[in-house]
C-alpha cells in the first residue's frame, strides 16, 4: 500500500513537469509487447513518450535522445544480445555528452548478467513480471532526480 | 437429428435446478462465499457457476462433434488419435554455429530423433547476413545463423537428409533457407521426392505479432505463396507453411484472437491460391497450423477443438474442398512463453505441465514443451531434459492419451467450445469485411486488437484481478531459486567473428559472374511477379548469400515499416 | 541562465545537436527563456522553406516524408521536421511514434526531428511547435517539413503557416476523402495520391482530378492552380515528380511575396498563441481561487478576465 501511494505523490509532484522518456527496442528482435506496455502505462502517468519502433541500433537511440532531448531511457531487448548492444549504447551515449541520462533495460536478462550491466551505467534492470507500478515510479524517481542536478 | 436430451428430461433438469438454486445454494453461498463476484477466462468469456445438459441443450451430436476422423472433426482428424500412435515430440533447437548446430543434431539423431527442428538466428530470421552491421551482437544467440548455402551444407554434414525431416522457423526469408536446404540434399544425392520437413513461411502474423516481417503485407502474401505452389508441384513431402496462432497469442491477444486471426489468415491463404489457379484439393492438405496452449485450462482444449470444427466447415463450404485430407486442421502446439516468469522459476515446470495437458486433451498433432530456464534464455540441456520428460511422463503415464477426446460432453467443455467458436465468427466476419487479413493488417485493425488485449491483460495483473504466483501471489522476497538456475553458456563474440571471415572467404571466392547472373534473374522475375523460387534456388546454388538474395527482393518489394500502433 | 542560453544558441548555429534538442527543450518548458532565445535567434538569417503535410489517417503521410527526407538530403540540404502528435487531454501525457517510420534517417548528421505533443491546448496548435519552426528555420535548416495529425482546426492552422501545404491521399479513402472535404480539402497547394500502385488508384486518381478541376477542393489558391501528383512512397516512385512540383510552388511564392507573407502569419501565430497560452493558464490558476455567488455570473466572469489582466502588468 506504501508503495502505491508513494507512486501517487510522485505522480502529482511530476504533474507539471514535463517528463519525456525514450523507449527502444534495441536490436532485431520484434518481442514489442513488454516495450508498448511500459510506453502505454508512462503515457497514462503523464509523461511524454518517444517511441523508436523496433530493430533500432544504438546509434539511432542515442540520436533520437539527442533530438527529442529526453530525460530518461528504457531499452527493451529479448534476443539475448544485451551485453554487446548494451555495451555500446552505454559508450556512445557518454562519448556524446549524455552520461547523465538514466538508462533503464528491460527483457529476458540472465540473473548472471545483470552485475554486468549495471557495471555499465544502467540504473536497473526490469525482469519479466516487473509491475508496471515499480517501472512508473522508477522511472519518475530517475527523472526528478536528474533534473535536481 | 441427434439431440443429446429429450424435452421431458430437459425439462425436470430445470425444474431441479431452481429448487437447487432455491434450497442448497444459498446455504453454502452463505457459509463460503465466492471468491470473486465474476470469474472469466483469459478471453474474458465469463463462466458462470455450474454447466448442466442445459447448456448443451440445442447440441446436435453428429453436426457439432461426430466421430474422430469424420467431419467435422472436432474429436479430432484421426480416428484413434492416441491409441494409435503418440504425438510428435518436436523440440526446438539450434544455435551458435552451423558446426555447433551440426553437433547437435548428430546427438539428437544417435538418440533416435528424426524431427529435427532448427532454430535461427535474428539476423537470418530478418533476412541479413552476419556481416551486415545491425547483425552485431546478434549472431548465433537466439539460435543457428545461416547466411549462405555454406552454413546449410555444414549444419548437415554427415546427415542423411532424406532419412530426417526437418522444421525451420523461418518466415520472410523462407523462400531462401528452403532452397538452401533442397540444395545441400540434392547435393546428397536425395531426390526431390524425399525431403522432408516444414517451413514455417506464415507472412501475415509477422505483421500482427511476431514482427519479424520483411516485405509490405501484399509482396510478403506473394512471396510466400510462392513458396507453397513451388513445393506442392516439387516436394510432395514438404509442409511449406504453418499457418501460426502461437505468435499472435505470445503477444498478448487472447485465446479468441489467437483462434480468429489464425484462421483469417489460413483464409486469405488459401484465397490467394485459388486466385492462382490451383486446386483447393491440391494444396489444402500440405497446409498446417501452429498454436499456443496458454494456462487456462479449459479454454484452451475448448479452443483446438473450435479450431478443427472451424476449418473443416470453412474448406468445405467456402472453398468446395472435396478431400478429406483438405478439411483437416492439423496442428503443431506449443506451451506458452509468455506465461513463464523469472520469479521462482522452477514453478515453470508445472505450468508448462498443466499447459502441455490442455494441448493433449485438444488433440495436438506435435508438441513443444518450453524449459524453465526461457525467462533468461536459450534453454540449458538439462532444462530441455525436463521439459521433454514432461511429454513423456503425460503420454505414458498418466492414462490421458488411452481414449479420444476424453472430455467430449463435459458441458463445459462443450458450451465453451461453442462460445470460442460463435465470437471467433464474429471477428473473421468483421475481417471479411474489410476485405480480408492483408487490408485489416495494413489498417492495423487486428495489431491494435492484441496490443489492447495484452494492455488489458497486464492491467488486470496489476490490480490483482488474474494471479500469477510468484508475481502478485505468494511473493517470495529474497527469491533463491531464481539465482540457482544453470544457464547455457555462448560464447557469441567467437561465433560472430568465425561467420564474418567464413562469409568474406566465400565472397571472394565464389563465381562471380554467375553469381552476378543470378541475382539480376531474380530481380526480373520479380518485377514480372514470376514464381521467385527457381530463381532464389539458382542465386542460392550460386552461392548469392541470404542479405544478397533478400536485398535484390526488396528493391523490388519494398520494406515494410509498422505504422505506431500502441 | 543567460550565458547559457547564448552559448547554446553558438553552439547549436554550429551544428551542435545536442544544443539544438535542449534549445528545443527550452521553448517548450518556459515562454521567458523561449522569448530570450527567439530575440537572439532572429537575428539569424533564415530563408527555410516550411513544407506542412497533411493527410487522412493511413495515406502513408510518415512513409512519404521520409522519401522527401531523403531526397532532400541526399541533394545536400538540411532537414528538419516537426512531427506533431495529439496529447491525452486525461492524464497530459503522450505517445509520440510519428518517428518511427523516419527513423532510418536518425543518425543523418543533416536531419533533425523531434516531436511534439499538442499538449491539451485548445485547437491544438500550440506556441511551441511554432516557435520551433522559427528556430529551424534560423538554424539554417532548408527544408523544414511539419508533419500533423490530419483531422481538424488543428490541422488547418499548423498548414495555414506553412510555405506549400502538402495535402495525402490513398486511394479506397473515399469516405474519409468526402469526409474531410470541409476541411483540409480546401487547403492544399498540392494534393499527392500516395499508394499510387494500387488497383483503385486510378479511379481516385480521375475523382480528385475532377474536383481539382471543378474547384471542389483546392479552392482557396487563388493565384496558384493546385497540383495533383501521384506516388507510391513505400516503393519510392512518384517522389521526383512530387519533389519538382514542390520547388515550382516554392518559387512561384517567392515571386509573388507570399513566401515573406507565410513568415508574417508565422509570426502573428506565434505571438497569438503564447498570448492565449499565458493568459489561459493564469486564468486557470485564478479560477481555482474564486467563490462565485452565482447572483450576477457577468460580473463575476469580467471581473477574474480584469483580475487575469491585471496579473501581467
Amino acid at each position: 500500500m506504501g508503495g502505491a501511494t508513494n507512486l501517487l505523490d510522485l505522480i502529482k509532484k511530476t504533474r507539471n513537469r514535463r517528463i519525456k522518456v525514450l523507449i527502444a527496442k534495441l536490436g532485431l528482435d520484434g518481442h514489442d509487447r513488454g516495450a508498448k506496455v511500459v510506453a502505454r502505462a508512462l503515457k497514462d502517468a503523464g509523461l511524454e513518450v518517444i517511441y523508436t519502433g523496433i530493430r533500432q541500433t544504438p546509434e539511432q537511440v542515442v540520436e533520437t535522445a539527442i533530438q527529442e532531448d529526453v530525460d530518461v531511457i528504457g531499452v527493451s531487448i529479448l534476443s539475448g544480445a544485451h551485453i554487446p548492444l548494451m555495451t555500446k549504447l552505454m559508450r556512445l551515449l557518454r562519448e556524446r555528452g549524455l552520461g547523465d541520462i538514466p538508462v533503464f533495460l528491460g527483457g529476458t536478462i540472465p540473473l548472471p548478467d545483470i552485475p554486468k550491466l549495471k557495471e555499465l551505467g544502467i540504473r536497473n534492470i526490469f525482469l519479466p513480471g516487473t509491475p508496471l507500478r515499480d517501472i512508473i515510479k522508477e522511472t519518475l524517481e530517475a527523472a526528478l532526480e536528474r533534473s535536481r542536478e | 437429428m441427434a439431440k443429446l436430451y429429450n424435452d421431458k428430461s430437459l425439462k425436470e433438469i430445470e425444474e431441479r435446478i431452481k429448487i437447487w438454486e432455491k434450497e442448497t445454494l444459498p446455504k453454502s453461498l452463505s457459509r463460503f462465499p465466492e471468491r470473486m463476484d465474476e470469474f472469466s477466462t483469459l478471453s474474458n468469456i465469463k463462466i458462470k457457476r455450474l454447466y448442466t445438459p442445459l447448456d448443451v441443450k440445442d447440441m446436435d451430436y453428429m453436426e457439432k462433434l461426430g466421430f474422430p476422423g469424420e467431419y467435422p472433426y472436432t474429436r479430432g482428424i484421426h480416428a484413434t488419435m492416441y491409441r494409435g500412435r503418440i504425438w510428435t515430440m518436436r523440440m526446438f533447437s539450434g544455435y551458435g554455429s552451423a558446426e555447433d548446430t551440426n553437433k547437435r543434431l548428430k546427438f539428437l539423431i544417435e538418440h533416435g530423433e528424426t524431427g529435427l527442428s532448427l532454430a535461427f538466428d535474428y539476423p537470418t530470421l530478418v533476412g541479413i547476413d552476419a556481416d551486415d552491421p545491425m547483425a552485431s551482437g546478434e549472431v548465433g544467440v537466439c539460435g543457428v545463423s545461416v547466411s549462405s548455402l555454406e552454413d546449410m551444407e555444414i549444419i548437415f554434414d554427415g546427415i542423411n537428409m532424406g532419412e530426417i525431416t526437418t522444421n525451420m522457423t523461418i518466415n520472410p526469408p523462407a523462400p531462401v533457407l528452403l532452397a538452401m536446404y533442397v540444395a545441400t540434399a540434392e547435393k546428397q544425392g536425395v531426390p526431390y521426392e524425399r525431403i522432408g520437413g516444414t517451413t514455417q513461411n506464415d507472412p501475415l502474423k509477422e505483421f500482427i505479432a511476431q514482427k519479424s516481417y520483411v516485405f509490405p503485407p501484399e509482396p510478403a502474401v506473394k512471396v510466400a505463396m510462392d513458396v507453397v505452389e513451388w513445393s506442392v508441384k516439387n516436394l510432395p513431402k514438404w509442409n511449406p507453411i504453418s499457418i501460426s496462432g502461437y505468435h499472435i497469442r505470445e503477444a498478448g491477444s487472447t485465446a479468441v484472437q489467437e483462434l480468429a486471426f489464425t484462421i483469417a489468415n489460413g483464409i486469405e491463404y488459401v484465397r490467394h491460391l485459388i486466385n492462382r489457379g490451383m486446386n483447393v484439393d491440391d494444396f489444402a492438405h500440405r497446409l498446417s497450423f501452429f498454436f499456443d496452449a496458454h494456462i487456462n485450462f479449459f479454454e484452451e482444449i475448448a479452443k483446438f477443438r473450435a479450431a478443427r470444427r472451424m476449418w473443416a466447415k470453412i474448406m468445405k463450404e467456402w472453398f468446395n474442398a472435396k478431400k478429406e485430407r483438405s478439411m483437416w486442421l492439423r496442428f503443431h502446439t506449443q506451451t506458452a512463453g509468455v506465461s513463464l516468469t523469472a520469479q521462482q522459476p522452477y514453478n515453470n515446470i508445472i505450468r508448462t505441465t498443466i499447459e502441455a495437458l490442455a494441448a493433449v486433451l485438444g488433440g495436438t498433432q506435435s508438441l513443444h514443451t518450453n524449459s524453465l530456464d526461457e525467462p533468461f534464455r536459450v534453454p540449458s540441456e538439462f532444462a530441455a531434459k525436463i521439459a521433454l520428460r514432461t511429454q513423456q511422463i503425460i503420454a505414458y503415464e498418466t492414462g490421458v492419451a488411452d481414449t479420444v477426446d476424453p472430455l467430449a460432453g463435459s458441458y463445459y467443455v462443450e458450451w465453451l467450445t461453442d462460445k470460442m467458436e460463435e465470437e471467433a465468427w464474429r471477428y473473421i466476419e468483421r475481417i471479411e469485411m474489410m476485405g480480408g487479413m492483408t487490408e485489416a493488417v495494413k489498417r492495423g485493425y487486428p495489431q491494435r486488437e492484441v496490443t489492447e488485449a495484452s494492455f488489458r491483460f497486464q492491467r488486470e495483473v496489476e490490480e490483482g484481478k488474474r494471479y500469477i504466483v510468484g508475481v502478485n501471489i505468494f511473493v517470495e522476497k529474497e527469491d533463491e531459486e531464481i539465482r540457482n538456475v544453470p544457464l547455457l553458456d555462448i560464447n557469441q563474440k567467437e561465433i560472430e567473428e568465425r561467420q564474418k571471415k567464413r562469409l568474406k572467404r566465400l565472397r571472394e571466392k565464389r563465381d562471380k559472374s554467375r553469381w552476378e547472373a543470378s541475382l539480376n534473374k531474380l530481380h526480373k522475375a520479380a518485377e514480372r511477379g514470376e514464381n521467385i523460387m527457381p530463381y532464389v534456388l539458382e542465386a542460392v546454388k550460386s552461392y548469392a548469400t541470404l542479405g544478397e538474395i533478400m536485398g535484390t527482393l526488396k528493391e523490388v518489394y519494398g520494406v515494410w515499416v509498422e505504422p505506431p500502433i500502441y | 541562465m543567460k550565458n547559457n542560453v547564448e552559448t547554446l544558441i553558438g553552439n547549436a548555429l554550429n551544428g551542435d545537436r545536442a544544443s539544438i534538442g535542449r534549445l528545443l527543450t527550452y521553448i517548450e518548458r518556459s515562454p521567458e527563456i523561449a522569448s530570450k532565445i527567439l530575440s537572439i535567434i532572429i537575428q539569424e538569417k533564415g530563408g527555410g522553406h516550411v513544407i506542412g503535410v497533411t493527410g487522412i489517417p493511413g495515406s502513408g503521410k510518415s512513409t512519404l516524408i521520409s522519401r522527401l527526407i531523403s531526397h532532400y538530403k541526399n541533394s545536400g540540404l538540411r532537414v528538419a521536421v516537426v512531427a506533431i502528435d495529439p496529447t491525452s487531454p486525461l492524464s497530459r501525457g503522450a505517445l509520440l511514434g510519428d518517428r518511427i517510420r523516419m527513423q532510418e534517417h536518425a543518425t543523418d548528421p543533416r536531419v533533425f526531428i523531434r516531436s511534439v505533443p499538442t499538449r491539451g491546448v485548445k485547437g491544438g496548435l500550440s506556441f511551441s511547435g511554432v516557435a520551433m519552426i522559427e528556430v529551424f528555420d534560423r538554424l539554417g535548416f532548408d527544408k523544414i517539413i511539419v508533419e500533423s495529425i490530419g483531422v481538424g482546426q488543428t490541422d488547418i492552422d499548423i498548414m495555414n503557416l506553412a510555405h506549400t501545404i502538402l495535402v495525402v491521399t490513398a486511394p479506397g479513402l473515399g469516405d474519409e476523402i468526402q469526409a474531410l472535404k470541409a476541411g483540409i480539402m480546401e487547403i492544399g497547394d498540392i494534393y499527392v495520391l500516395n499508394k499510387s500502385d494500387k488497383p483503385e488508384a486510378n479511379r481516385t486518381y480521375a475523382y480528385l482530378d475532377f474536383a481539382l478541376e471543378t474547384g471542389e477542393i483546392g479552392s482557396e489558391k487563388i493565384k496558384w492552380k493546385p497540383r495533383l501528383v501521384k506516388t507510391s512512397a513505400v516503393m519510392g516512385q512518384g517522389i521526383e515528380d512530387l519533389v519538382d512540383i514542390i520547388e515550382e510552388h516554392l518559387q512561384f511564392i517567392k515571386k509573388s511575396g507570399i513566401y515573406q507573407e507565410k513568415i508574417r502569419v508565422r509570426r502573428r501565430y506565434m505571438v497569438r498563441l503564447l498570448a492565449e497560452k499565458l493568459f489561459l493558464e493564469t486564468l486557470e490558476n485564478l479560477s481555482d481561487s474564486i467563490e462565485p455567488t452565482g447572483k450576477n455570473i457577468y460580473e463575476e466572469a469580467v471581473q477574474l478576465l480584469k483580475e487575469t489582466l491585471s496579473q501581467f502588468d
